[in-house]
């Protein structure tokens, strides 16, 4: 089903206008907000990584040490940016997919608010040293009942949107979106109440549940949600459906199936067969890569370049690409004999960083610069810079993702090397790790320049529409002449 | 998969059985673990729980991220097998017939019983170091099955066995890590023993291990002008570490925690899930 050419068959539709109006409030508010998360989550990355120039930099502060630098920069990434922005994402093109109008708009701001204090109590609580110690759950308790009611809240009400939509059968990308939107609160129920609450599960049995959150989110959820855009924005650009829909089902069977057992490495302290069975979970998921560049590369025929005519369509199709390599990268580094080599090095980060960067808030970002003008019935303020944080980003995410990934399995190798010391393999990796702080300040200087417009778009916003009626809610009013 | 209630069915099946396997299973076998004797010294029982300040320090590990950079998980490829002589036996002579059988050197009757206990098979499976130990009993020798783990992690020196569930179960957050931007400190107690060195190479890494690139930790530390007497808690001069002149570095009480934990850190006891020969084992030892 494709939004574009069914407008016009219903006398009551309502117009493409419209409904990216209903979004304007959430949209505003998720976008902004994220936009933001993601100058914190570089401004912190890129502090972090800094500390591997030099060691002592910083070293007289404790909020500045790098445990608590780096889970705060992932977590503005993940929960700021990553879940936020792909919510006003999905709720836009629910919307525009089911032909009706957002169901409680104000709510939905009001559950991204209620998010955004969860996550901002959550991070001041990790510099503060509060941090729970589980990787992608670090948020302390008291911020996750704010970020989970706030899920909730948006939550619903892109489900009631969801529910009211003209055109009964689904698209491929409303059933990754609605499968992606189940999953999250369960996931993130699961595993903050088993190991936050006052009686947590003991022993291992967190780190698995840790890591199975972990998995799940990454994979799963960011490739759902991910997908679910990529796929949308295709059949928008090239203005036809997808090549197959069983290839589209095919690609989400594999991914909730799969990608919902991976994330368990294979040295885990635990009894053999649960990094055995994630082991052979993750290394299937390389049929979901090949599957959705499969689809996708038929859907385009060859006529590629017309997918990046819309705005920021080059964001789009570099995060299909990045998809396919880091699911690529993910499956491989699974295999027996690989993945002792890569396992627990710097390999693991490059893959995470080109899932969720380059992949992710690529494919986000490239959604953002495409709706928020619908949404808000004006022009981008700087339309060049988009340009400009596409050659930024994209150069930042290579800058980051092969330095690490190739020092990564260095490091690995290093490791098997007995004669070498642990500083020497160590310091190893310190020449990779400086390359990749260049990517980062590329990414956060990209990310400035979507802050900026955004901000500025906000603001003419305001302006036009808010300041005439202020004005003429303030203006002196002359007293009526009265004629005798 | 047109409507909507088929797409949440499928998700819901989906992650159930993803919930199951990886939630539910192994709280079930794993949750309610226990100390448990070990294999090798039948009235110790492992593990013991870490000392009040050692758990304080397992606060200070989480709280600063440690666990970013540094592992606990001992890999291990496998277990290999060493056959030990410990006695000749009365007939040597078909001892040493036995082990040139075997192939493994030429021996005759008198240098068999030369420099006993010694290694006759290294690094064999235990299919082919149970063959040749009922042989070698056979001809009347005394002798020993030692147990080796294997793999890179290993020969490193960061363990002498795998790390397993076991390890963990009194920890109240456990933190196994997920990157090796530096060592894997599963048995960093065991490497390390003495606090001074764990409460200086925080301090100030380099000091202590030429060149390290962690950072310092010395937001954990106090730097106080020297009284009367030094204090007895000031770090003492280790490598090229020396206090300012005037000055002495007090470690604060995180410091102190977290030292504790870090030489707390030793999981080389040999379990029945992850058997070994200590290499310091006496001659009677129970082979497994």
């Amino acid at each position: 089903m494709n939004a574009t050419c069914t407008t016009s068959s219903a006398s009551d539709s309502i117009s493409m206008a419209d409904i990216d109006a209903s979004c304007r409030v959430p949209v505003f508010k998720l976008f902004f907000c994220s936009a933001v998360w993601l100058v914190i989550a570089s401004v912190f990355g890129l502090l972090a990584s800094l500390k591997f120039h030099a060691p002592n930099f910083l070293a007289d502060c404790a909020s500045l040490t790098y445990g608590r630098l780096h889970p705060v920069a992932t977590n503005a990434l993940v929960y700021g940016f990553g879940v936020q922005a792909g919510l006003g994402v999905a709720l836009w093109i629910i919307a525009r997919l089911g032909q009706t109008k957002v169901s409680q708009p104000w709510l939905i701001a009001v559950g991204s608010k209620i998010w955004n204090i969860g996550l901002l109590v959550g991070v001041i609580g990790i510099l503060l040293g509060d941090s729970s110690g589980f990787e992608n759950l670090e948020i302390p308790r008291y911020g996750v009942v704010f970020l989970f009611l706030g899920y909730l809240l948006m939550a619903f009400w892109i489900l009631v949107t969801l529910h009211h939509r003209k055109e009964r059968a689904m698209a491929p990308s409303q059933w990754f979106l609605l499968a992606a939107l189940f999953w999250f609160p369960w996931i993130y129920f699961t595993a903050n109440y088993l190991l936050l609450s006052h009686v947590p599960v003991r022993g291992v049995t967190q780190a698995i549940i840790a890591w199975w959150y972990s998995g799940n989110l990454n994979l799963v959820w960011f490739g759902l949600v991910g997908l679910a855009v990529v796929f949308f924005f295709l059949e928008q650009s090239m203005k036809r459906p997808l090549h197959s829909r069983h290839t589209a089902l095919f690609t989400f069977w594999t991914i909730i199936l799969f990608g919902s057992w991976s994330g368990i490495p294979v040295s885990a302290p635990v009894p053999a067969w649960i990094p055995t069975l994630s082991m052979v979970a993750t290394v299937v998921t390389l049929v979901t890569a090949l599957s959705v560049m499969a689809n996708v590369q038929r859907t385009c025929a060859g006529g590629c370049a017309q997918a990046e005519k819309i705005t920021g369509g080059k964001f789009l199709t570099f995060g299909t690409m990045a998809f396919v390599i880091a699911w690529v990268m993910n499956a491989v580094s699974a295999v027996p004999g690989i993945s002792s080599i890569t396992n627990l090095t710097w390999f693991t980060v490059a893959q995470w960083q080109l899932n969720i960067f380059g992949f992710f808030a690529m494919t986000i970002i490239g959604a953002i610069y495409y709706i928020l003008p619908k949404a808000a019935g004006m022009d981008w303020p700087y339309a060049k810079s988009v340009k400009r944080h596409y050659w930024l980003a994209a150069l930042g995410v290579v800058l980051i993702v092969l330095p690490l990934a190739i020092g990564g399995i260095m490091e690995g190798l290093n490791w098997r090397k007995f004669m070498m010391t642990d500083v020497d393999v160590a310091r190893g990796t310190l020449n990779f790790l400086r390359i990749s702080t260049l990517g980062e300040l590329l990414i956060l200087l990209g990310n400035l320049m979507l802050l900026a417009n955004v901000t500025v778009l906000l603001v003419r916003y305001a302006k036009l529409h808010f300041l005439p009626v202020y004005k003429d809610a303030i203006a002196e009013l002359k007293p009526a002449e009265v004629k005798p | 998969m047109k409507f909507g209630p088929l797409v949440f069915l499928a998700a819901f099946l989906a992650l159930s059985a993803s919930w199951c396997g990886f939630v539910l299973t192994p709280q079930v076998q794993l949750g309610r673990l226990t100390q448990e004797t070990n294999s090798v010294v039948k009235a110790e029982l492992y593990p013991a729980g870490r000392p009040g300040l050692a758990r304080q320090g397992l606060e200070v590990y989480r709280a600063n991220g440690c666990a970013y950079c540094h592992s606990q998980q001992v890999e291990q490829k496998g277990t290999l097998v060493d056959v030990m002589l410990t006695d000749a036996g009365k007939t040597s002579v078909q001892v040493a017939k036995v082990l040139n059988d075997a192939q493994l050197g030429s021996f005759s009757g008198p240098s068999v019983g030369a420099g006993l206990p010694k290694a006759v098979l290294k690094g064999a499976d235990i299919d082919s170091a149970t063959i040749l130990a009922a042989a070698l009993k056979k001809a009347g020798a005394g002798t020993e099955l030692r147990l080796v783990s294997t793999g890179p992690d290993i020969q490193r020196g960061w363990g002498m066995r795998r790390t397993v569930a076991e390890d963990f179960i009194y920890d109240a957050t456990v933190m196994p890590g997920s990157m090796r931007v530096g060592p894997d400190l599963a048995n960093v107690g065991e490497r390390r023993p003495d606090l001074n060195w764990q409460l200086v190479h925080l301090y100030n890494p380099a000091a202590v291990n030429d060149k390290s690139p962690m950072p310092s930790y010395r937001f954990l530390f106090e730097r106080r002008k020297l009284g009367q007497a030094a204090s007895p808690d000031a770090l003492k001069p280790i490598g090229s570490f020396v206090p300012p002149e005037g000055y002495e570095i007090l470690p604060k009480p995180e410091a102190k925690a977290l030292a504790a934990y870090l030489s707390s850190l030793s999981s080389d006891t040999p379990l029945y899930e992850a058997p070994l020969t200590p290499p310091a084992a006496t001659t009677n030892a129970p082979a497994k």
